[in-house]
C-alpha cells in the first residue's frame, strides 16, 4: 500500500529546507492554505522509518456518533489493532446524546474519550473557543508521529477550510464532507414525463405536477422538524448567493433574499410535502422517500445507502442523484461537514494520534466512497479504482458528488451559539408550513436571536 | 447500681441519659444514608442555586449576576408559554387516567373469569420502558405509514396529524401518557376498593339501592383519599414529564409541545446556557412543591373522620 521514497539528502537537510519552505510560504498564504503547507513542509523520510508500533500496549478511547462512517471504522478496527498495538475501545453513541457528551466531558476538563467526531456546522465555533480540542499542527508536521504516505494535501480545500479555526488552529482532521443534493424519483418522474429540475421554480412546478395525495405520492419532502429543518432554507438562500450572518456576524435573516428563500419553504412544504411533515427529520423524510411516497427529497447526500438496500427501500435502482437546484442568482451545494479531533485533556495525545492517521488514511477514506456511507474529504478516494469498483451506490451519486464539490459552499453560520440559530429559526420555518407569515416570522426570529448572537460575539 | 421505681426525679434522668447514649450510637447507623443524600440532594440543589444566580455558558467564564436570571424568566414568553403548556397537559395528563384507572378498578374489583390473567396484562404499559414504548407510539403516529391512520381510514374516519401538527400534539402525547399510567391510578385504587367494609354496601343493598346510587353515594366518597394519592402521584410526575415527549416530538412542531422540562432541557443541553437553565429549575421546583403540598392539603381535608 505504501511506496518507499527514498531520497538523496540526509534528513536534517530536509528539515532545513522544509522549514526555510514554510517560513516564506506563510507570509503569503491564507490561513487555511498556510496550514496545508505547515503539513506537507516536511518532505517524507522512508516510510520504512515511520514507527506505528511506537505506542505499542497502550489503549484509547473513541466516541463516535452513530452513523454509516462509524460502522465502518468500527468493522476495519482490527486492522488498526494490528498495525499500531493499540488498544482501541470505540463507543458509538446516536449524535445527539454524543454531542451531549462531549460538551459535558470537556467542560469538567477530563474527557473519558481521547478521540471524537466532530460536526463543525455545529460545533465548530464551541469547540474552538473552548479549547477543547487539541492543536494538531505539531504532530502534523512531526515527521516521527506522522506517516510519509499520510498526505495532508490530498485533503479538499474545503475541507482543509472548514477544519481551521479563525485563528489558523487545525483542531480536527477533516474526515467527511456532506452536501446537499436533490434526491429524485425517476420512475415517478418518467410516469408524468417530467424533466429533473435544474432551478427552483423548475422544482416547484415539478413538485405541482407529481403531487397526486389521492393516489399516496406527495410531489417534495424536507425536513420540517425545528432545528433540523434550518438547512433547507440556508441551501435555498444560497440560490440567492446569499447566507444568513455574514463573516462579520451581520443578520441578513430579514432580507430579501431569505424571505424568498422562506417563501420556498413555506410554498413546498405546504402544499407538496406528506401531511406531517412538520415534525420529519432527515430519517423520516428517507422513509417517506425510499417508499416510494414523495417524488423529491431535498437533503444531504450521505443518507443514501439505505436507499440503495432492498431490504428497507422500495425504490432502489430507481433513485436519481441531482445537483442542488440553481436559484435565480447562483448554484451552489449547501456543505456541512465532520472531523477527527483529539480531546486537549486527555494524556494518550499520542496514541490518539496513530488512530486519526488511521482512520483519515486513503483506504478508509475509499472505503467511505466504496459503501456510499458518506463524502470522503480526501480527493484521491473519488479516482481510488478499487472504491469505484466495489460501490454499492449508482455511478451517479459519486458524479453528484463531485459536481457538488465544485460548488460547494457552508450552508450554515460558523457561530457559537449555532444550536439557538437553529432552534430559533426552526422554530419560525416549521411555523410557516403551518401558516405563519414567512416575514413576520423571520422578523420575530431575528429579534430574538440578535442579542444572543451579539453576546456570542462579544465574549 | 440502683434501680429507678416510681416515677420522675432520678429515674427519668437515668432513662434520659441511656436513650440519648442510644441515640449517638445510632446517629452512626443513619450516617452512610445522611451523606447519600447530601451527596445526591442536597449538594446538586445547592450547587444549581449557585449557577443560577449566575451567567454561566459552557466555554464562557462566569459572572455574578444575582437574581437577573430570575428577572430575565418574567419577561421569557417562550418560558411563560412552556408554563401554560405544561399545565394544560398535567391537567389532561391527570383528569384522563384518574378517570379510566378509576373505572378500572372498579371493574377489576369485581369478580369475573380470567380476571387475574387480564388484570395482569393491564398493568402492562406501565412496566415497559418508557422510551422504548415513545419510539413505538412514534411509529404509530406517522401519518402516511403508521398503523394508527391506518385503523382510522378503515372505520372511515379522517386521517389525523396526532403529533405532527400544533392542534393535535398535545392530545396525542396525553394519549401515550394515559396508556401508560393508568394501570398505576387502577392499582392505587383497587388497593383500596379491596379495604372498604362490606357492611355499608350489604346494607344499601338490603335498603334497596341501585347499583350506581352505591356506587356514587359509597364507593366513591369511600376510596375518595385513594383517589386523591393517585392523583398527588399523577400530577408530580405529569408536571416533570420528560421521557414521552422529548422521544416523540422534542417540543415540536415548532413549540407546540414544549413544556417547562422540554424548556429546561434545551437551555441546560443544546444551548449549555447553564446558568438561564438553573433559574428555570428553581422556579420549576419551586412550582412542583406548590402543586404537591396543596394536592396533599386537599387530600388531608378529604379524609373521613
Amino acid at each position: 500500500m505504501s511506496d518507499h521514497r527514498r531520497t538523496g539528502y540526509s534528513r536534517r537537510d530536509v528539515l532545513r529546507g522544509g522549514a526555510a519552505a514554510i517560513a516564506s510560504s506563510s507570509l503569503v498564504l491564507s490561513p487555511s492554505a498556510r496550514s496545508a503547507a505547515l503539513a506537507q513542509g516536511t518532505p517524507a523520510a522512508t516510510s520504512a522509518d515511520f514507527d506505528w508500533k511506537r505506542y505499542e500496549g497502550e489503549s484509547i478511547d473513541i466516541l463516535l456518533a452513530v452513523s454509516p462512517r462509524a460502522d465502518l471504522l468500527v468493522e476495519y478496527q482490527p486492522e488498526f489493532e494490528e498495525l499500531t498495538g493499540i488498544t482501541a475501545n470505540t463507543d458509538v453513541v446516536p449524535e445527539q446524546q454524543q454531542r451531549q457528551k462531549q460538551v459535558i466531558e470537556f467542560t469538567s476538563g477530563n474527557p473519558s474519550f481521547d478521540v471524537t467526531a466532530v460536526s463543525w456546522h455545529v460545533q465548530k465555533g464551541l469547540f474552538g473557543k473552548g479549547g477543547f480540542l487539541l492543536d494538531l499542527r505539531e504532530f502534523l508536521n512531526d515527521p516521527e508521529m506522522t506517516a510519509p504516505d499520510y498526505d495532508f494535501a490530498d485533503f479538499s480545500q474545503a475541507a482543509i477550510t472548514f477544519a481551521t479555526q479563525p485563528d489558523g488552529r487545525i483542531d480536527t482532521v477533516p474526515y467527511n464532507i456532506d452536501y446537499w443534493i436533490l434526491y429524485w424519483n425517476k420512475e415517478l418522474f418518467e410516469q408524468k414525463n417530467v424533466a429533473f429540475p435544474e432551478t427552483f421554480d423548475e422544482m416547484v412546478a415539478a413538485a405541482q405536477a407529481l403531487n397526486d395525495p389521492d393516489n399516496g405520492v406527495f410531489g417534495f419532502v424536507a425536513r420540517g422538524l425545528k432545528n433540523a429543518n434550518v438547512p433547507v432554507w440556508t441551501c435555498f438562500m444560497q440560490g440567492w448567493d446569499a447566507q444568513p450572518i455574514d463573516d462579520q456576524g451581520q443578520l441578513h435573516t430579514t432580507e430579501d433574499a431569505a424571505v424568498a428563500a422562506a417563501e420556498l419553504y413555506q410554498e413546498l412544504l405546504a402544499n407538496y410535502a406528506p401531511p406531517g411533515v412538520s415534525g420529519f427529520n432527515w430519517n423520516e423524510c428517507q422513509t417517506t422517500f425510499g417508499q416510494g411516497t414523495a417524488a423529491m427529497w431535498f437533503d444531504g447526500i450521505g443518507f443514501a445507502t439505505p436507499l440503495e438496500n432492498p431490504a428497507q427501500s422500495t425504490v432502489v435502482g430507481k433513485v436519481g442523484y441531482g445537483l442542488q437546484p440553481a436559484g435565480p442568482v447562483a448554484q451552489h451545494s449547501g456543505t456541512f461537514g465532520d472531523g477527527l479531533g483529539i480531546s486537549a485533556g486527555s494524556d494518550k495525545h499520542g496514541p490518539a494520534y496513530m488512530y486519526l492517521q488511521w482512520a483519515t488514511n486513503k483506504q478508509n477514506q475509499a472505503r467511505i466512497l466504496a459503501a456510499g456511507a458518506g463524502a470522503p474529504a480526501r480527493n484521491s478516494a473519488y479516482s481510488d479504482p478499487e472504491a469505484l469498483a466495489s460501490l454499492t451506490v449508482p455511478q451517479e451519486w459519486v458524479d453528484t458528488l463531485i459536481a457538488s464539490g465544485e460548488i460547494g459552499l457552508p450552508s450554515l453560520p460558523q457561530i457559537v451559539p449555532v444550536t439557538e440559530f437553529r432552534d430559533i429559526f426552526g422554530i419560525a420555518l416549521t411555523n410557516m408550513i403551518t401558516g405563519g407569515d414567512p416575514q413576520q416570522e423571520l422578523e420575530a426570529a431575528t429579534e430574538e436571536f440578535r442579542p444572543i448572537l451579539e453576546q456570542s460575539l462579544a465574549t | 447500681m440502683m434501680i429507678a421505681v416510681g416515677s420522675g426525679g432520678r429515674g427519668d434522668a437515668r432513662r434520659a441519659a441511656s436513650s440519648y447514649r442510644r441515640r449517638e450510637k445510632y446517629l452512626w447507623f443513619v450516617l452512610p444514608a445522611v451523606v447519600v443524600i447530601v451527596a445526591v440532594i442536597v449538594f446538586p440543589w445547592i450547587f444549581t442555586v449557585f449557577m443560577s444566580l449566575h451567567d454561566w455558558q459552557v466555554a464562557s467564564p462566569r459572572t455574578w449576576v444575582g437574581l437577573d436570571n430570575y428577572a430575565n424568566l418574567l419577561s421569557d414568553e417562550r418560558f411563560r408559554a412552556a408554563i401554560g403548556r405544561t399545565f394544560i397537559y398535567t391537567l389532561l395528563a391527570v383528569v384522563f387516567p384518574v378517570v379510566i384507572g378509576t373505572a378500572a378498578a372498579i371493574l377489576f374489583h369485581r369478580e369475573f373469569p380470567l380476571r387475574g390473567f387480564l388484570r395482569s396484562i393491564y398493568i402492562l404499559p406501565m412496566v415497559a420502558t418508557p422510551v422504548a414504548i415513545a419510539l413505538v407510539w412514534t411509529m404509530m403516529f406517522h401519518p402516511q405509514l403508521g398503523v394508527l391512520n391506518y385503523l382510522l381510514t378503515r372505520v372511515g374516519l379522517p386521517p389525523s396529524l396526532w403529533v405532527y401538527s400544533p392542534q393535535t400534539v398535545i392530545p396525542s402525547l396525553v394519549l401515550v401518557e394515559t396508556w401508560q399510567w393508568t394501570p398505576l391510578v387502577m392499582l392505587i385504587v383497587l388497593g383500596g376498593l379491596a379495604t372498604l367494609p362490606i357492611e355499608p354496601l350489604e346494607s344499601a343493598v338490603v335498603d334497596g339501592a341501585s347499583a350506581w346510587q352505591i356506587l356514587r353515594d359509597i364507593t366513591l366518597p369511600l376510596i375518595l383519599p385513594f383517589i386523591m394519592v393517585a392523583v398527588v402521584l399523577r400530577t408530580i410526575d405529569a408536571l416533570k414529564a420528560f421521557d414521552t415527549i422529548f422521544t416523540i416530538t422534542q417540543g415540536g412542531p415548532g413549540t407546540a409541545s414544549e413544556t417547562i422540562n422540554i424548556y429546561l432541557y434545551l437551555q441546560a443541553f443544546s444551548f449549555f446556557r447553564i446558568g438561564h437553565a438553573s433559574a428555570v429549575v428553581m422556579v420549576f421546583f419551586v412550582i412542583i412543591v406548590a402543586c404537591s403540598l396543596s394536592l396533599l392539603v386537599l387530600r388531608q381535608r378529604m379524609r373521613w373522620t
